[in-house]
């Protein structure tokens, strides 16, 4: 029965693993959900098979779904109801006359029986309202049904109508889809290490010791080394002003995270495309230039160079000298485009804009083609995927 | 000895993570706890163990932690000193071996509380390379040739403040919660458990601004519950009365000792104009 829930959650890409599901089941054996509550079940459950908040969103998704959908699991639990909640619940529904009627003709089996279907009926209008009781849905079979929150809720306050924990869907935002934030940046980050021994020495050197003391005839001599750090160097182009404000915060988020990351970080600003020269600091830019023939000089060829930008302007700003919009260039972008991506081993571009879109803007597709197709979607997956291509 | 946990006389708990703790006790799995920072992730530890009466053994993690600490350390380097200067000691190797606190957690004569703090801390194959002893819950002692038992699987909690994502395998082994922010009506339950005797207007006003601040958009960084209780010690400490509050605040857009909840230039500047904006509004 549960196997159902474990595949859909497998389906709907959240990893869950055999394991996890195992114990689980372990877990409900021993009796962890004893109550009969489905709220703690799906407490239990979600604990159990999810590992990270940004699946709690489709968790909830998947188990609505299941709960919805899965009449078996209905069952389970309706015959979980004991007997003696429902006797007590019959005396707060039933009016005295229809008491009256129940004791007189017909036996106790039986209005469980139509108490049941009462309650069948009443699950497949959940949508619609509370047609058995009328407005106001003043019953805990209300909004949930089976749902032994409603139960309980509806044991101490009959007008409270029972609001599936799921549903409420708390973790929406913390979906990896839907928000960035630093950390899980720095950790896509983390899949550029490139390590060396290049720093003060801190870590004991066996090997080194070994053979000193031997040379030291016995006696200690004791060599430390330095520990691994990350030696890889990137250079970071980011396009600034314009239709990059929309995006200020996400760059914003990279680039800090970047800068945390990365002990050798270099970076500097463009406006649409790079020409002849880009710079550092956005408040002196018109006497603060630097060269991109001078970068070339300065850095060396396996620089992972990571250029940042939404590639939205007119295609002339990329293909003609003199296409810029803020000066005239001799040469055209894609000059100078073409030059850095070809200079240095790897080169990718971070696009913000959504990749959907890209099709339809002419620059896009031609820049995309400048960097060799290497173009990503700004976000974490299209970050992982474009510092898998820096790795190389 | 206690059966199961539950909300203390000094901690708050959710029932979520009051089911979660029994459940991770029960099945013997490490619980892995997430949530801002100041939610109380390790206080909970200790109100495990207090619940539990017994011995809490925290294991703090740096950036340089390695898990090998947590099982023991042979001292090669003083054992090598020692036989140069001739020392007695240097003849059992058992005297180099410093026990670490999974060492300390597995031969503890009482199932004991296991906290490893902030895991995210260290690097990113740290959690990788506990697999096995959190698993089968025993490690081989090279030098000595022994392998340690555990005698008891401890509770383990583990707590991690989000800064590293933590590896599927190492996941796949724990119970997982979620604190989540507490909302208002918890808030003031947790504020009475540390301050008893404030005046509930005081705490109605420190509840108000602190919810403010936490709502404003944009903050780098959001205000926690532990941030809250340290700014209620200082407006309980100074003695302010509600009146002093409200005349002072006329002045200032800010909440009296703001810096013991913002902590942030930026953020403070943000906020007072926030503020300003919804003052003018009014």
């Amino acid at each position: 029965m549960f196997l159902k829930l474990f595949q859909a959650l497998r389906f709907s890409g959240v990893p869950v693993t055999i394991r996890e599901y195992l114990d689980m089941l372990t877990g409900l054996e021993k009796g962890i959900c004893n109550n009969n509550s489905i709220d703690e079940f799906y407490h239990f459950s979600k604990m159990s098979l999810i590992k990270d908040e940004k699946y709690f969103d489709r968790f909830d998704k998947v188990f609505e779904n299941f709960y919805e959908l899965n009449k078996e699991f209905y069952k389970e639990i309706k015959s979980k109801i004991p007997k003696d909640w429902i006797e007590n619940q019959l005396n707060k529904i039933f009016t005295d006359e229809m008491k009256n009627k129940i004791s007189n003709d017909k036996n106790w089996e039986e209005v469980l029986k139509q108490f049941q279907k009462i309650l069948e009926e009443q699950k497949k209008k959940h949508q619609g309202g509370n047609k058995w009781l009328g407005t106001g849905g003043t019953s805990m079979f209300g909004n949930s049904g089976y749902n032994p929150k409603g139960i309980r809720v509806g044991g101490a306050s009959k007008n409270k109508s029972a609001i599936k924990v799921w549903e409420k869907r708390e973790f929406e935002n913390l979906d990896d889809k839907v928000s960035l934030n630093t950390r899980n940046i720095q950790v896509v980050l983390k899949r550029l290490r490139k390590f060396a021994r290049q720093s003060s020495e801190l870590e004991f050197d066996l090997d080194k010791t070994i053979s000193h003391t031997s040379k030291n005839a016995g006696i200690l001599d004791i060599k430390y080394r330095p520990e691994r750090t990350n030696k890889v160097r990137v250079l970071l182009f980011i396009d600034i002003g314009g239709s990059m404000d929309e995006h200020a915060k996400i760059c914003e988020e990279v680039f800090s995270a970047a800068n945390n990351e990365f002990k050798s970080l270099d970076f500097f600003y463009f406006h649409n495309c790079i020409y002849e020269s880009v710079w550092k600091d956005n408040r002196r830019r018109s006497n603060n230039l630097t060269d991109i023939n001078e970068i070339i000089r300065i850095y060396k060829k396996n620089t992972k160079v990571i250029i940042i930008g939404d590639a939205l302007m007119s295609p002339y700003e990329v293909v003609y000298p003199g296409g810029s919009i803020e000066h005239w260039n001799e040469q055209s972008g894609s000059y100078w485009i073409k030059k850095i991506v070809s200079y240095f081993d790897k080169a990718i571009w971070l696009n913000p804009e959504n990749i959907d879109n890209w099709n339809y803007s002419q620059s896009t597709k031609i820049l995309k083609e400048l960097v060799n197709h290497l173009m990503f979607e700004l976000n974490i997956a299209g970050i992982e995927s474009g510092m898998k291509e820096l790795a190389k | 000895m206690k059966k199961s946990f539950s909300s203390t006389k000094n901690y708050i708990a959710s029932n979520q993570l009051i089911e979660a703790v029994n459940a991770g006790v029960l099945l013997e799995k490490p619980l892995l706890v997430k949530g801002e920072p100041g939610t109380g992730k390790t206080m909970l530890a200790e109100e495990v163990a207090n619940t539990f009466n017994t011995e809490l053994i925290s294991w703090h993690i740096k950036s340089t932690t390695k898990a090998q600490q947590g099982l023991y350390e042979y001292d090669a380097v003083s054992r090598l000193r020692d036989s140069q200067l001739g020392n007695k000691k240097v003849n059992n190797i058992k005297n180099y071996i410093k026990k670490g606190v999974l060492w300390k957690a597995f031969t503890a004569e009482k199932r004991p509380v296991l906290l490893i703090d902030e895991i995210d801390k260290a690097d990113i194959e740290f959690p990788n390379d506990l697999l096995q002893e959190l698993d089968k819950m025993e490690f081989f002692v090279y030098e000595t040739n022994e392998v340690i038992v555990a005698k008891q699987r401890p509770i383990i909690l583990i707590t991690s403040n989000n800064e590293k994502d933590l590896p599927d395998a190492f996941l796949r082994r724990c119970f997982f919660h979620y604190i989540s922010f507490p909302d208002e009506k918890t808030l003031a339950e947790i504020v009475k458990v540390h301050h008893p005797n404030i005046k509930k207007n005081l705490l109605n006003y420190a509840l108000n601004s602190f919810l403010e601040i936490r709502e404003t958009p944009g903050l780098k960084k959001k205000p926690s519950t532990s941030e809250l209780i340290d700014w209620l010690k200082l407006l309980v400490a100074d003695d302010l009365n509600l009146e002093d509050l409200t005349t002072k605040n006329k002045h200032s857009l800010l909440p009296p000792l703001y810096g013991a909840l913002l902590k942030n230039e930026a953020d403070v500047e943000l906020f007072q104009k926030i503020a300003f904006m919804a003052r003018r509004e009014n």
